[in-house]
């Protein structure tokens, strides 16, 4: 039985919430400004939380299972996470509060700057971006302005390698940029002679995911970064697999210039359900002037006894706010718990054991799903979902029979240079015994493929609801339901 | 894979039809096949637009995919197909005939020279398959 | 803690997978630079950080410290214990996008009713899943009225009244772009509506007003809408949501967009952020919208079902033609949103917003009995307003800490005249013993002042 929509379930005169008795003399209502009919639904309490709850259980969560998802590292959300970010100095306190009421709250996002400096090996970070393609926005644009304020204002080439992730192309275009693709050689990584041919007075970067989307490292990162520079251009760093480099290496020793942290998925906030991310940015000493504002700084240092005083500054040249008041501060406090927690040997150990999962299930599965680039990868890799002997069977068709397994799905479809991609990030919070589970599951819908393949076809079979009929959604529109008579 | 002999073709999968000096545009069965159920068709031009060779004139939407559709040859535009935005599955189910997108009054027949011919496109489409 | 594996299990993997030593795995990156000693303080088990975090939270004032009456863009109000109870469930918070439909209908419903609250609350015909906050919806309404004129229109009027923060980030979003924004102008701020007709011509895409706006004053933009259509133009309006209980929804005045501020559906003030960016508009504009966007269908068995819809406009598909390159929404905070504006429903929306609506209100007629008091406008308000005082707000802020009052916003900062200005809000959260305090606090403050 699919669970009903709030409106059918909404009765009128019923209600869920009771506010006390306006407690001052009524005033006079504007006239000709109220609102004669508010639609929203009539529910009491214990319906609500029915609703909701059941509502719930037809999701898969991290909380009930593995979930491989390359590139959006789906790690343990850590419970203490929630408790902290709920305590009341945190989550109620009021974002303009005269700073020296707050500052606990500029401490913490002080000391967090400070360690995503020494974890990513910058000079500077903002907090402010909201999510991972917000902060590709700030870091393209910190781009734009470097250029302009030197008076470069004919560099607008970003190159994009073929692999990357579609919000680095978005981005660029958002920023004025233009966008020029940069293809992969046979190891998966950039092809150098085309980077070459790119590298002119016109080059304002290059934004490279490193790890790729192949879960490869870039072998030759320190050449690719010396020759954008000479270039004069800027290299950005998508950290969307920072997962696989802490403690590992620090982008900024790289020569990555600028690079936006994920703080859902490296530091471990929770991706609730597609939101809130984090996206602060870090950038090298030429940048640190451009990033947006305002960022934390000590305004009077401390002593042994007194501590620092915190306050807010603007730098000289800064691109402007991306977004109003500091950035996702809920979610700082939540990776400042995950990182203080792991220490410096800690987090080294965390991308240690990812890339030792991912190692692992690219071993287990290898023979049996091909894997394209056939090296040691970081902390995903990319199989193909095709075989020769099964035509009819699809990366989708193994995906959706996954889920019978009680597994989520790789991401599939990407990156889009490989067929049938199965793009497979296990995290290091997988056990052996589940990896193990979850690589029989494989190997069964392998076989399954050629002696059953309707039911892969037709799978998922044991979820909530089957396949769904898309074409249908996309064509009718159906975007709300009638909790009112349909708008004008 | 239908590729009808009597039009010309585009790299990009658009075909034109050529009556006197009247050009007719949409995509390939090939482009169709690609994208899959097409759930949407917005043309960008309207009657009387000058349009040069490659300028966008209509976006194609499937559940999984975009095509934008880009001028083979220059000249000004005639018609646009306004039925098309209630029925996107024509583009499926009938790509050269129904489901034509723009017409327009040729202004510079050189152009079609640099377009395939039906054989040139079938071993086209042939090549990407692999 | 959270990495699971015995030294049995390493031993098992590293040999299933040919290699001694997990340093093995990492002879692709640069040796010079392979495995940096990171400066950073040594592991803290659970109990030692939540320890910690005590402390630097308490270093805090919160609104359970003090009575606050701040708001210019966040409010406090009370949040219903159901609303934390559904959001901490492991199902919702820890779940990924719902891109697997056939797992994730609890998140999609959750969404589609998102949807479906917000465009009953605003009077639009559709609602996204959300975008990052208030600030960034008005940025994605720009985006959105530049991607509808393909670069033949180019012009932005941004009302003076529209949040600061907004017109920043307005800002900075278009400095690579042929957008241009005008209307800003803070000497202009008390135009009225009819002050941003003259920026409307050929050239003008969008314009955006505040409603309430940044002052707290309650226009009707009725006969703006209709200059701005008149111009081939859009309209914009940026919300608070909360006032929507009460006011006339933007869809009866013309509104073609409706971006908001969601945090006081429901979302903590947790200084600043995660917030909500509501952002609705017509029908005949869905696909110029940016954002995810769930849609309602059937799955294979012939059941009701949802799932993300019109994904081909999104980046992942159109690369550098999206119209935007935003991916996520504020996923959990709008479920936070969603379950808020079920349990108040439409007789508990109605109350906080009347709530709030009277309490301002008396709060501004006893302050402007105080002497050397004065409100800054004349304009209808909803639950806030600036008032000009006798004394450095600053100094006045102050002297209400001492009391135990976090005292509102110093409107000088963005509008020079409006200098020694301060905007204070109202909710359901002050009583009247609060306000009385608060004007008792202000009254001794002239008297002082009077006597020094």
């Amino acid at each position: 039985m699919p669970e009903p929509q709030l409106c059918d379930i909404s009765v009128p005169g019923r209600r869920g919430m009771r506010y006390p008795a306006v407690d001052v003399p009524k005033s006079e209502l504007p006239a000709g400004l109220v609102r004669e009919e508010l639609p929203l639904p009539e529910i009491s309490e214990v319906d609500v939380v029915r609703h909701f709850t059941r509502l719930s259980q037809l999701n898969y969560a991290i909380d009930l299972g593995m979930y491989p998802l390359g590139s959006c590292t789906m790690k343990y959300n850590p419970k203490v996470n929630e408790d902290a970010a709920r305590l009341s100095g945190f989550a109620l306190i009021h974002p303009l509060q005269p700073v020296d009421t707050v500052q606990g709250a500029l401490a913490l996002m002080y000391e967090l700057q400070e360690m995503l400096k020494e974890i990513g090996g910058f000079p500077a970070v903002s907090l402010q971006p909201a999510a991972g393609a917000h902060g590709e926005l700030t870091g393209v644009l910190i781009i734009r302005a470097y250029h302009r304020d030197r008076g470069d204002t004919q560099r607008k080439k970003i190159l994009i390698p073929d692999s990357a992730h579609g919000t680095n192309p978005a981005t660029s275009a958002m920023a004025g940029m233009e966008v020029v693709q940069l293809p992969s050689d046979a190891r998966g990584n950039i092809d150098l002679e085309a980077l070459r041919s790119h590298c002119d007075e016109r080059l304002a970067g290059l934004m490279l995911t490193n790890p790729n989307t192949l879960g490869l490292f870039e072998e030759n990162i320190l050449e690719i970064t010396e020759m954008v520079h000479a270039a004069g251009g800027l290299v950005y760093g998508d950290g969307a697999n920072m997962n696989a480099l802490l403690g590992i290496a620090r982008p900024g020793d790289l020569g990555i210039d600028v690079l936006h942290y994920n703080l859902h998925k490296t530091f471990s906030t929770p991706h609730g359900g597609g939101g809130p991310g984090s996206g602060p940015v870090g950038v090298s000493e030429l940048l640190a002037d451009f990033l947006p504002a305002p960022v934390v700084t000590i305004v009077e240092e401390g002593d042994e006894e007194i501590p620092p005083l915190y306050g807010y500054s603007t730098p000289a040249k800064s691109i402007g706010r991306v977004k109003a008041f500091y950035g996702h501060f809920g979610m700082f406090v939540r990776a400042y718990t995950y990182i203080r927690m792991y220490g410096p040997d800690g987090l080294r150990k965390v991308s240690e054991h990812a890339v030792l999962n991912a190692n692992y299930l690219r071993v287990l599965l290898k023979d049996t799903y091909r894997v394209p680039y056939d090296r040691v990868c970081m902390h995903e890799f990319v199989a193909e979902g095709r075989w020769a002997d099964a035509p009819d069977i699809h990366a989708l068709d193994v995906a959706k029979r996954l889920m019978d397994f009680d597994f989520h799905p790789p991401t599939n479809y990407f990156p889009l240079i490989v067929p049938e991609a199965l793009m497979i990030e296990p995290t290091e919070t997988e056990s052996k015994e589940t990896l193990d589970a979850f690589a029989a599951a494989m190997l069964r819908i392998a076989e399954e493929a050629r002696n059953n393949p309707d039911i892969l076809h037709s799978a998922p079979h044991q979820t909530p609801v089957g396949r769904l009929d898309e074409v249908k959604a996309a064509k009718e529109l159906v975007l709300c339901c009638g909790v009112s008579a349909p708008a004008i | 894979m239908n590729i009808p002999g009597d039009l010309k073709y585009t790299k990009n999968d658009e075909w034109l039809q050529i009556e006197g000096n009247t050009g007719t545009i949409g995509i390939t069965d090939y482009a169709q096949d690609q994208l899959s159920d097409i759930v949407f068709v917005e043309v960008l031009v309207a009657e009387g637009d000058e349009v040069r060779q490659g300028d966008s004139c209509a976006t194609v939407e499937s559940v999984k995919a975009a095509a934008d559709v880009y001028m083979p040859v220059s000249g000004k535009i005639i018609a646009v197909n306004e039925a098309l935005a209630d029925t996107p599955e024509k583009v499926n189910s009938d790509p050269y005939g129904e489901a034509w997108m723009v017409k327009l009054q040729m202004g510079n027949p050189d152009e079609v020279a640099g377009l395939m011919d039906a054989d040139a496109y079938e071993k086209y489409c042939a090549e990407r398959e692999h | 803690m959270f990495i699971p594996h015995t030294e049995a299990d390493r031993a098992a993997m590293l040999e299933k997978i040919g290699v001694q030593d997990i340093q093995e795995l990492f002879e692709a990156v640069p040796e010079k630079f392979r495995f940096p000693e990171l400066q950073l303080e040594q592991a803290a088990t659970e109990m030692e950080i939540m320890q910690e975090l005590d402390e630097i939270a308490s270093a805090n004032f919160s609104v359970r410290d003090l009575i606050c009456f701040l708001g210019a863009g966040a409010y406090n109000h009370y949040i219903p214990s159901v609303v934390d109870s559904i959001i901490r469930r492991g199902e919702f918070y820890t779940a990924y996008t719902p891109y697997q439909p056939e797992i994730s209908q609890g998140t999609l419903q959750a969404i589609f009713e998102y949807q479906s609250l917000i465009t009953a609350l605003t009077g639009m015909d559709v609602s996204n899943a959300s975008h990052y906050d208030g600030a960034t919806a008005v940025a994605e309404a720009v985006n959105m009225a530049y991607a509808q004129f393909r670069g033949k229109r180019n012009k932005m009027v941004l009302s003076p009244g529209l949040h600061p923060h907004y017109r920043q980030t307005v800002h900075t979003y278009v400095q690579g772009t042929p957008v241009y924004v005008v209307g800003d102008r803070p000497e202009e701020l008390n135009n009225g509506p009819d002050g941003l007709n003259k920026y409307l011509d050929a050239d003008t895409a969008l314009v955006v007003v505040q409603y309430p706006d940044f002052l707290g004053r309650v226009y009707d933009f009725t006969d703006l809408a209709n200059q701005v259509h008149h111009a081939g133009a859009l309209l914009a309006v940026a919300v608070n949501p909360i006032a929507l209980g009460l006011l006339k929804p933007p869809g009866e005045f013309g509104a073609d967009i409706v971006t908001g501020e969601g945090q006081p559906l429901g979302i903590p003030l947790s200084y600043g952020g995660p917030y909500l960016g509501i952002f609705a508009t017509r029908q005949q504009y869905v696909r110029k919208m940016a954002g995810r966007l769930v849609g309602e269908t059937i799955d294979n068995r012939g059941q009701r079902a949802y799932v993300l819809t019109l994904t081909a406009r999104e980046q992942h598909i159109r690369r550098e033609k999206a119209t935007s390159n935003i991916c996520t929404n504020q996923g959990l905070i709008a479920l936070a949103a969603t379950v808020y504006m079920s349990i108040l429903g439409k007789h508990g929306l109605r109350e906080v917003a009347e709530l709030c609506y009277h309490k301002a209100h008396y709060a501004a007629k006893k302050i402007a009995e105080i002497p050397g008091f004065s409100l800054g406008s004349e304009a209808p308000f909803f639950h806030e307003f600036g008032v000009r005082c006798p004394l450095p707000v600053s100094e006045i802020n102050e002297h209400l800490l001492e009391y135990g009052i976090l005292g509102g916003y110093d409107l000088g900062q963005d509008y020079p005249q409006l200098k020694d200005h301060m905007l204070l809000a109202f909710t359901e959260m002050n009583s009247q013993e609060d306000i009385d305090l608060l004007v008792d606090s202000l009254s001794e403050m002239v008297t002082e002042a009077s006597h020094a």
